[in-house]
């Protein structure tokens, strides 16, 4: 489906030694953390089923290859050679490269956001001038990257979409701020900063947001408990939603 | 209680704050340091309940007599958990709580979280046409039931209580129709991941044809009242001034954007729900302004009516014998369908036969969806669509669970606001208003 602009790339990967890629698949998920155990969220029974063995394994973090298809090439490739004019490698700053769901997301490593940003912002090959705003997910299992920043970036220019995403120890917190680069993402570190308590270095005024200014806790992180009380009707009582079965 | 003002000696100067019938005291001590030499700036604290913010917002002034030297929008008053609260309920139930973000563009908050479900599980291709029509059609009119709840607003707050009692009127009209189409005037929770949840109701076509017959005249009147009007243009021309290069600074797209001549239009450039098949224009001026923004929105709803007329068009034509509003996959698509029967709405008998005395599967997986929901594959993905403010994006995050693992609507009234200050600061305290009023913020959606 996807042109390939490096044949030799190619012949590459299809001259190796033939081993069963759906065995490699097998080994890597055998490889990673089991995250659900059981079926139908039953815990503590006594299941005949055979059900309650089931492993779920988280799925190995995505690393895609070239060709990335689309327009995700000429954008790495753009970055790439703009981050080399200035002295730094494209590998030092982007750990990972993924092409998934028609979607292009970097990896960055959180030391170089900055100057990854400033680049693509400035490099009129890549001239991405708005960035949407900054999410955080919050991934206890992700051991040593608990805490997610996913920037969105939307060239106007290029009409192109980009993610960069930073992960962070929730131990060291910290993410440099890019206010300086995209004043537009002001209030949105500072939710981020109040929903799961990642610091952004250098932000004008990381303050609360959304959150009374003397709130404890980062209310949108895993551990921060959801509250609620059970209803009683009719005799019967519905527990509140973070106390009821859950299917996972 | 004493009535007179707390006073304390801040390291700034004194400071007032003021618990009222203290006036006399406060303008005797103005005059006093205005004889000392000091500055006479005064902090107002404009809301959170004030009617011209357009919601619990509140905006602290420092001003210099008449002129705002310093603005600061502080929100966080109508937080309502709506991004942790989707994370205890399945993917189905999540489009409830998105809907109500944004309370003036319920459609628009479902479609992109919807959206954004359907890339994580691989199914934009196979989304009926009739439900992307149908989500086109409601979008466009939520287009205009939002722009109407913005313009009726800014001629009220403006002074000209005609326009607002004439644009709430209006969007009456829209706001009737969701309710013969989805059953709800707002909070609809209609488009659901893998399509629409019913078909148009009998007899919608008809009230369609009619609301497409008499709007642009009632859009005329409204026109009539403000385009020319000395009192508005003197009120909105050249004020809340934001150009071009404040637009991409502050990431601001929608109307505000096109005010500055940019023709930038995800509906154009990036189509979704098969918006490319339409014929419509994106209207721009190069005014900047708040009167700009005014006219770029009441040109967007002539081409709204444009586009709900293809949709009518589309609907009412010949339909296939097979022609379904939701997705055919059983393990996505929801399988009750409703219908009216004797004693009200419900289920439909022809389920309930089907899944009662026929087929064991069916009654499986009408349970397992209904109670389990079904599981999203792990990824994360982010749709964006041309709301009636902005770029409206969803970034959603799932670990492969039947529960949204982090849902983050990206919220154009959100990102807008940040810009209030660059677009009021300087100006007189009454053009503080007319700018709020052409950002349209709504705090649901700021807040969430």
């Amino acid at each position: 489906m996807t042109e390939t602009n490096q044949p030799g790339d190619a012949a590459d990967r299809s001259g190796a030694p033939a081993a069963d890629p759906a065995a490699i698949a097998g080994r890597e998920r055998l490889s990673e953390q089991v995250v659900r155990t059981g079926m139908f969220g039953v815990q503590g029974t006594s299941d005949t089923s055979g059900y309650g063995g089931l492993k779920v394994r988280r799925p190995p973090p995505l690393s895609s290859p070239r060709p990335y298809g689309s327009y995700f090439d000429e954008v790495a490739d753009a970055l790439a050679s703009s981050l080399e004019q200035a002295g730094s490698g494209f590998g030092d700053a982007v750990e990972r490269v993924v092409a998934d769901r028609g979607e292009l997301t970097f990896h960055v490593r959180r030391e170089r956001l900055i100057e990854v940003a400033r680049r693509l912002r400035d490099d009129p090959a890549l001239a991405f001038e708005i960035c949407t705003g900054v999410s955080g997910v919050h991934i206890p299992l992700d051991q040593e990257r608990e805490l997610h920043a996913a920037y969105h970036m939307l060239s106007i220019t290029h009409n192109r979409r980009l993610r960069l995403e930073v992960s962070v120890p929730d131990a060291d917190p910290h993410i440099p701020s890019l206010v300086d680069v995209y004043p537009a993402n002001d209030w949105h570190e500072r939710e981020t900063w109040d929903f799961f308590g990642i610091v952004f270095d250098g932000h004008p005024a990381l303050t609360r947001i959304e959150m009374p200014d003397d709130w404890k806790g980062h209310p949108q992180r895993k551990d921060y408990p959801l509250g609620g009380i059970p209803v009683e009707y009719r005799g019967a009582t519905i527990p509140p939603p973070d106390e009821r079965r859950a299917y996972e | 209680m004493s009535t007179s003002a707390d006073q304390a000696d801040a390291a700034e100067g004194r400071v007032y704050n003021l618990s009222g019938q203290d006036w006399e005291e406060v303008v005797a001590a103005a005059d006093e340091a205005a004889e000392a030499g000091g500055d006479e700036r005064i902090v107002v604290n404009m809301g959170p309940q004030h009617p011209s913010t357009h919601g619990v917002m509140r905006l602290v002034l420092t001003l210099d007599g008449e002129t705002v030297t310093e603005l600061r929008p502080v929100i966080g008053y109508l937080h309502t958990g709506i991004e942790k609260n989707l994370e205890y309920r399945t993917w189905t139930q999540g489009v409830t709580f998105v809907t109500r973000a944004d309370y003036l563009m319920p459609i628009f908050n479902e479609t992109a979280y919807c959206l954004a479900v359907e890339r994580l599980l691989g199914i934009e291709d196979r989304i009926p046409e009739r439900a992307s029509v149908i989500r086109v059609l409601l979008m466009e009119l939520n287009r205009i039931s939002s722009h109407l709840g913005g313009i009726g607003p800014l001629g009220l707050e403006l002074g000209a209580s005609t326009v607002f009692i004439y644009g709430m009127r209006e969007r009456e009209k829209v706001l009737d129709l969701f309710e013969l189409i989805t059953g709800l005037r707002m909070n609809h929770a209609f488009i659901r991941p893998g399509g629409v949840s019913q078909d148009l109701p009998s007899g919608a076509i008809e009230k369609l044809r009619e609301f497409l017959a008499v709007m642009p005249g009632k859009l005329g009147e409204i026109r009539a009242l403000f385009d020319a009007a000395p009192a508005f243009i003197a009120r909105t021309k050249g004020i809340s001034y934001l150009d071009l290069t404040g637009c991409m600074a502050f990431g601001v797209t929608g109307p505000m954007l096109r005010s500055t001549g940019l023709p930038w239009d995800l509906r154009k450039s990036q189509p979704y729900c098969g918006y490319e098949t339409y014929e419509f224009d994106v209207p721009t001026v190069t005014t900047c302004d708040a009167y700009g923004r005014y006219l770029v929105r009441m040109d967007e709803l002539d081409q709204s009516l444009r586009i709900i007329e293809q949709c009518v068009d589309r609907l009412a034509g010949k339909r296939p014998a097979h022609d379904p509003v939701m997705i055919e996959d059983a393990k996505i698509g929801w399988p009750a369908r409703l219908a009216l029967g004797p004693d009200g709405l419900g289920p439909a008998p022809d389920h309930i036969a089907h899944i009662m005395g026929q087929s064991m599967e069916a009654l499986i997986h009408h349970f397992k969806l209904v109670t389990e929901g079904f599981r999203v594959p792990a990824g994360q993905a982010y749709a964006a669509i041309e709301s009636a403010r902005g770029e409206l994006g969803c970034h959603v995050v799932s670990d492969g669970g039947t529960r949204p693992f982090r849902v983050h609507l990206r919220d154009p009234s959100f990102n807008h606001l940040q810009a209030l200050p660059a677009m009021a600061e300087g100006g007189l305290i009454a053009d503080v208003i007319p700018a709020v009023a052409s950002i349209d913020p709504v705090i649901g959606g700021v807040d969430r």
